[in-house]
């Protein structure tokens, strides 16, 4: 595959909203590329692990063989980002019961941390580095309660860390594929080289 | 901070596509389902083949029941009430649900009148037969749409009809002409607004899942297949000869709708479905796709 139609992102396409995630990706020039496989995760430059629901994403990686060789490419410094279920499954530890996890950021993440559907919101979020708000979109979010050295905090709700970032990692709690805002998908491909 | 937003409720619905939602009855089963990888379950009273069985009044579920269920899953609790029923959908949004099924499958409450579904913070899903039925629901305030299917029977054949019925209208529609779109909406008995949109878009601007009679695997893959964005499962599972791995089998099929190698993996060796009933032979009374408008 050429690099002609730009960088080659990958979004983990196993459950969740990753068609999203495509088209935001194809408005700013990159081409996406759902990964279902091992052999679709090494046609990648980068990665998009979606919003679903972290369980069964995590279990489907594990029954399909996907954890490891995930595992060996975001450490050898694949760009990689998680949104909602996504920053869940980057994460070293969350808090409650076990769930297969890539244990690659160094962040303690809480599930849900929000609460219900009925607390899920929208608002316009500053993020460090951005000029103007990102409009954010939370739903059933998770937010960190913990980060390890040299993780950076970019944006915070009521305290707590919505959008973090650690080298050619980033993860968001929040979804900015429901918007069409292409700004943080931009800041990925930056990261490729 | 605002919450309750379409965007909100739709958004839901959006991080569940690709995935099973699976009609629960207890706790235990609750937690079969998210062992098996389901991204939502459906707390009821009983499963649609068992309504089917024992007739009588099908209501919302006890409020303990779904106190329960919440306590022992992490993945999102929905529950049915019944269409037109405000006060049990009331409820359900006080119990903290996180959508609300305004279901064909209970006895309806109101022979004439879908909720009012604006009025709510929780999320609704609501089942159609066709795009008109589907954007009349839209219209009231649902965030989500699912085929009716015919529930309970472990027979595909509705949900099909139900899918290709709407695929076939959104593709006629965007084939209209501006000048035609006024009596499109007469005819579909579909509010203009949404007639016009779904005309610019060519697809329903809300996530719609297929229900109503899936039971196997394969059911599942060929319901994404025909386009939905993920299966709602009833009495396919818990019914079954084997619930565990019949539900894993089914969350797997639905990843893998478009590999005909891992649907035939993950079939094998499953036991028994659940038992079958052949559309033809339910009276007309006691299909529950004719429930609502």
């Amino acid at each position: 595959m050429s690099r002609d139609q730009g960088p080659r992102v990958g979004v983990l396409a196993l459950q969740g909203d990753f068609r999203e995630h495509g088209v935001t990706l194809k408005a700013i020039g990159a081409q996406p590329i759902f990964v279902r496989t091992p052999v679709e995760l090494d046609l990648v430059e980068a990665l998009i692990i979606p919003g679903g629901e972290s369980t069964t994403i995590g279990k489907l990686a594990t029954r399909f063989g996907l954890i490891d060789p995930l595992i060996e490419r975001i450490e050898a410094g694949m760009p990689t980002w998680g949104t909602c279920a996504g920053m869940i499954l980057l994460a070293k530890e969350v808090v409650g019961p076990e769930q297969p996890l890539l244990r690659c950021l160094d962040i303690v993440v809480e599930r849900n941390a929000f609460g219900r559907q009925n607390d899920s919101f929208e608002t316009d979020l500053d993020i460090e580095g951005l000029d103007e708000p990102f409009r954010a979109v939370f739903i059933r979010a998770p937010w960190v309660v913990k980060v390890g050295d040299g993780v950076e905090v970019l944006a915070t709700v009521d305290g707590h860390p919505v959008m973090v970032e650690d080298r050619h990692l980033m993860a968001t709690s929040f979804h900015p594929e429901l918007t069409g805002d292409s700004r943080l998908h931009q800041r990925l491909v930056d990261l490729v080289e | 901070m605002e919450k309750g937003t379409s965007r909100v409720k739709r958004g839901l619905a959006e991080m569940l596509k690709g995935g099973v939602i699976m009609d629960v009855v207890t706790a235990d089963q609750a937690k079969i389902a998210e062992e098996a990888g389901a991204v939502a379950v459906m707390a009821l009273e009983r499963v649609p083949s068992d309504i089917r069985k024992m007739g009588g009044v099908a209501r919302m579920a006890d409020p303990t029941k779904i106190d329960e269920i919440q306590a022992e899953v992490s993945i999102p609790v929905m529950a049915k009430c019944r269409i037109g029923h405000f006060t049990e959908a009331r409820v359900l949004q006080a119990l903290n649900v996180d959508y609300i099924d305004e279901s064909e499958v209970l006895t309806p409450a109101d022979v004439e009148h879908h909720i009012n579904k604006w009025d709510f913070t929780t999320p609704f899903v609501c089942g159609a037969r066709n795009l008109g039925e589907a954007l009349r629901r839209i219209g009231e305030g649902a965030a989500m749409i699912r085929t009716k299917g015919e529930a309970g029977t472990g027979n595909v054949v509705e949900a099909v009809t139900h899918m290709r019925t709407v695929t076939n209208e959104l593709r006629r529609l965007t084939q209209l002409g501006p000048e035609q779109l006024m009596s499109a909406a007469r005819d579909l008995g579909a509010p203009y607004d949404l007639v016009r949109e779904v005309h610019e878009t060519g697809k329903l601007p809300v996530v719609n899942f297929a229900a109503g009679g899936i039971a196997t695997p394969a059911d599942a893959a060929l319901m994404m297949a025909l386009g939905v964005d993920g299966v709602f499962v009833g009495s396919g599972i818990f019914k079954s000869s084997d619930p565990p791995a019949y539900a894993r089998a089914i969350v797997e099929a639905t990843t893998f709708w478009a590999d005909p190698e891992v649907v035939a993996k993950v079939s094998r060796g499953l036991g028994e479905a659940m038992p079958g009933l052949e559309i033809d032979k339910i009276p007309a009374n006691e299909k529950l796709a004719e429930r609502g408008w």
